[in-house]
């Protein structure tokens, strides 16, 4: 294994880890429709208690990747966090609040009521995949960042810090780029997309399915619009690479010639697409088909993995800086030590084990789809 | 001019920066202890409904599992913020260690909280959904989930106070990882891990004996108050023994990698051999001091003058003073400046080589660099003298409290304790039991405040300090959400109690 794979590798993974994130956005996505999914106390019981059973992998999943970025990548997690502060406080303040919600909302003694938490879920479900997708969004636009080590060796400095941020709005600059909010608003809608889809096949309920079915065109419709509108501007745009020097430089139609010269890639984004209009269009044309959520989570797995290793494989800038082009963040520049990377290559064989008891464990719990009768009879019913 | 924008920090980032990652540390930990101890309890109360199939110890088992979720929610919710805070306010700090640091953080995840978020939904949801050993199972996992991730967190936090298994890469600018093993199983991190699990097992005891005294005192539940509360105490008293044990071996871990933080604890300024353990001021242990630190009646222990200018050993190891220790880690500073530009510059590899030699000697010194005042070294002593006092206080007091419960429990020895019945005693013994849970945290935030404050003005021991690790932020920002999750955990731990009291109040289904 060279340094180079490696580095590379830890970039699957850690992408990998972001397109479950995504998908597994459903979460937000179902609590952010609960109201007019659920439409009755009794039918938004539901919604919750269906998301309520998954929450938990959203919220592990975000650590985790967050974790992995750090090890693998630590000058990413350095200048991103760091520098943009206020997007990240506002994704990490929405998951606190979603985190006691849960178990909170309809609890003897909550002298908050149920209706603040189901509030904090919903913001949760609209504010989390917004700020995540623009989050994201910056791979390919850039951000407002200038990169010093030297600074290290000025000990009469007050605090001899390496990166800042260039100006002093700390990361919420980027929402005043469009092509930011328009990633944004499309993983709002593709969260809601899926979350309808998961809720429809988790939930034995007649009313909540019909009503799922006119909701996902509401969300799709959107979901694709803007997709396609972000999808046409990335393949578009110039992008960030890098010579073998090192040196970074602007590439007329970067992230399409990176799609050409990687077709691994674009395969992988055709089927994704593919899968999740499957998931949708299936479920909205065949009646009774509950199932949509296992194509169109699928799909949006392997297309969020694909658009991930498009903005970092292939000499680009995957951490780009539009205030200081040279100190945009590579694969090789940004990177954990080699000794580490290859100790963490080690400790990922695990994964495949932890991926086989998630999928044993949620099958054991969903295998009876959940019900009103059911919640009736659950003490521990959310 | 890069340079000059770099550098325009305040001094306020910086100590509200600290104040935020103390605050929701301190929050964490109200929950954190709870959860690693009623897993434990929770699971052994699942183990008898799983050997004698008694609907009773179901019951009793989904109770205890009830009151662990509501404290669960709170863990995990204050618990995300920690990690990412390493990045948002320390963002220099992820840089230099991030090599080294994020290991263990990623590990945490993937190991620990996979296994926890996993099974402690078919904990919650599965009880008609899973055959009973897939149950015990998954209430099992879900504790061992817990404390896995207790292990990869007090890892990373034990490399913050004994940094092994690096070495400093001037071409990188940070510290990078030689020796995971160093890492991952160095004294330092397995003291702290049993010490820390261990001492969260009383709070998960003593909470377990102080529910049951309320029901006891209110005459409800009555078996279900007895069953558990031998559980708890039973717990609780072999966990205290064991936090006692591991403490010690910690104050020697204390004493030999961070003297500065046992001075402090001590207020201890001018040390020397056969030192007492100071019980109050005025009050001492003759020797006790020396025997903590070096498990020698004899053992030098020096004091915060010492540390600050130098001493040697009777054994003849000498210490340099602060003052040379700030002058060599300048001289590492000022060394590797020297060798980055002879780099850019082209410069023949004998002077590079030069360059390097000098950052190689003074290295173990680099942090001190950036201390502009040795006084800056004495961690807040006050603080750590009563907190010590305090944690180990109200550790030997729960050795008694449980071993006094468990003897009326069990009538042993039957001679003096026959004549008591825990049902039937007077009010206030209840009351006694139940207030010890608030002392039981108190106890446990004081160890935190011990292990952290006497890192101070250390983010890694010896090697980087507060001021060389902060994020380039405005004081403002920092203060606001500071504020904001003051109000943020303060307000949902208020909801909480309030909770749980109610919860406790209404009872198992029993």
């Amino acid at each position: 294994m060279t340094y180079d794979f490696l580095q590379h590798y830890w970039c699957f993974i850690v992408s990998l880890l972001g397109a479950i994130l995504v998908f597994l956005l459903f979460v937000q996505g179902a609590n952010s429709v609960a109201r007019s999914l659920g439409y009755t106390e009794e039918g938004r019981r539901l919604v919750y208690n269906s998301t309520g059973r998954k929450w938990e992998f959203t919220f592990t999943t975000l650590v985790t990747f967050g974790g992995a970025f750090f090890a693998s990548f630590p000058l990413f997690y350095s200048t991103s966090f760091g520098g943009a502060y206020w997007l990240w406080m506002i994704i990490l303040f929405t998951f606190v609040l979603q985190a006691v919600s849960y178990e909170f909302q309809n609890k003897i003694g909550n002298f908050l009521g149920p209706k603040t938490f189901q509030f904090f879920l919903t913001l949760n479900g609209i504010v989390g995949p917004l700020l995540l997708g623009g989050a994201v969004a910056t791979f390919f636009e850039g951000s407002n960042f200038i990169i010093a080590k030297d600074n290290l060796v000025d000990a009469g400095a007050i605090t001899p810090i390496i990166s800042r941020w260039a100006n002093a709005s700390h990361g919420l600059d980027a929402l005043l780029n469009p092509w930011v909010l328009v990633l944004g608003f499309a993983v709002v809608f593709l969260a809601r997309v899926l979350g309808i889809l998961y809720v429809m096949n988790n939930v034995a309920d007649e009313d909540i399915r019909s009503r799922g079915s006119v909701r996902l065109v509401g969300a799709a419709v959107p979901f694709l619009l803007l997709f396609v509108a972000y999808l046409v501007h990335v393949l578009l745009k110039d992008g960030f690479a890098y010579n073998d020097e090192g040196v970074i430089y602007m590439e007329p139609y970067k992230y399409l010639n990176n799609f050409l010269e990687m077709w691994y890639l674009l395969v992988l984004l055709l089927i994704g697409v593919v899968l999740v209009l499957f998931g949708i269009g299936k479920t909205i044309f065949s009646k009774g088909y509950n199932g949509g959520i296992w194509p169109a989570g699928i799909g949006t797995v392997l297309t969020v993995l694909a658009l991930l290793l498009s903005c970092a494989w292939n000499h680009t800038a995957y951490y780009p800086s539009t205030a200081d082009l040279q100190s945009s963040l590579t694969l090789a520049n940004s990177c954990s030590s080699e000794f580490t990377l290859r100790t963490m290559f080690y400790v990922s064989l695990l994964v495949p084990f932890v991926l086989a008891y998630i999928i044993y464990a949620w099958r054991a719990i969903d295998k009876k789809k959940i019900t009103k009768e059911e919640l009736q009879g659950d003490d521990h019913a959310y | 001019m890069l340079q000059n924008l770099l550098l325009n920090i305040d001094a306020g980032t910086i100590d509200w920066s600290r104040a935020q990652f103390a605050l929701t540390a301190i929050y964490h930990w109200l929950f954190v202890p709870l959860t690693l101890g009623l897993a434990v309890i929770m699971g052994i109360v699942e183990t008898k409904y799983y050997q004698t199939k008694d609907e009773f110890w179901k019951e009793a088992a989904k109770f205890w599992q009830k009151l662990f979720g509501i404290n669960f929610a709170m863990g995990v919710a204050t618990g995300i913020i920690l990690e990412f805070e390493f990045g948002t306010n320390w963002s220099n700090y992820s840089w230099f260690v991030g090599d080294i640091f994020g290991a263990p953080l990623a590990v945490e995840g993937i190991v620990a909280f996979f296994m926890e978020s996993t099974f402690v939904a078919v904990m919650y949801f599965g009880w008609k959904k899973v055959s009973p050993g897939f149950h015990l199972a998954s209430t099992w996992l879900t504790g061992l989930g817990a404390t896995i991730s207790a292990w990869w967190i007090l890892v990373a936090n034990a490399w913050m106070q004994y940094p092994v298994g690096c070495e400093f890469n001037p071409d990188t600018m940070r510290n990078e990882m030689v020796s995971f093993a160093e890492v991952a199983l160095s004294p330092f991190a397995i003291s702290k891990f049993c010490h820390t699990v261990t001492s969260s097992w009383i709070i998960g005891g003593i909470f377990c004996v102080g529910v049951c005294c309320w029901y006891l005192m209110k005459k409800r539940h009555t078996r279900l108050a007895v069953e558990s509360m031998k559980i708890g105490a039973g717990v609780g008293l072999v966990a205290a023994l064991l936090a006692g044990a591991t403490g010690h071996k910690s104050g020697m871990d204390v004493a030999e990698v961070q003297p500065m933080k046992l001075a402090a604890m001590e207020a201890l300024y001018d040390g020397g051999t056969e030192q007492g353990l100071k019980l109050i001021e005025g009050i001492e242990v003759p020797y006790g001091l020396s025997i903590m630190a070096t498990n020698d009646p004899k053992g030098y222990v020096p004091g915060i003058n010492d540390l600050l200018n130098g001493y040697t050993t009777p054994d003849g190891k000498t210490e340099p003073s602060a003052d040379e220790k700030i002058a060599r880690g300048k001289k590492a500073i000022e060394a590797l400046a020297a060798y980055r530009k002879a780099k850019a510059d082209g410069a023949d590899e004998a002077t590079i080589a030069q360059y390097l030699t000098t950052i190689n000697e003074n290295m173990k010194y680099f942090g001190y660099g950036y201390v502009k005042d040795k006084a800056d070294l004495v961690p807040p002593v006050l603080v750590n003298f009563w907190a010590f006092r305090v944690m180990v206080g109200v550790g030997c007091l729960f050795i008694l409290f449980f071993a006094v419960i468990l003897a009326v429990t069990y009538k042993f020895p039957k001679a003096l304790f026959k004549k008591y019945d825990i049902t039937t005693l007077p009010a206030w013994h209840y009351w006694v039991a139940i207030l010890l849970i608030p002392l039981a945290y108190i106890g446990s935030e004081c160890g935190w405040l011990v292990a952290e404050f006497g890192r101070q003005p250390w983010t890694i021991q010896d090697m980087l300090p507060t001021w060389a690790s902060v994020s380039d932020l405005q004081s403002q920002s920092v203060i606001i959400t500071f504020f904001l999750f003051l109000v943020l955990f303060t307000t949902m731990l208020a909801v909480e109690i309030n909770i749980l009291l109610k919860q406790i109040k209404k009872g198992p289904e029993l």
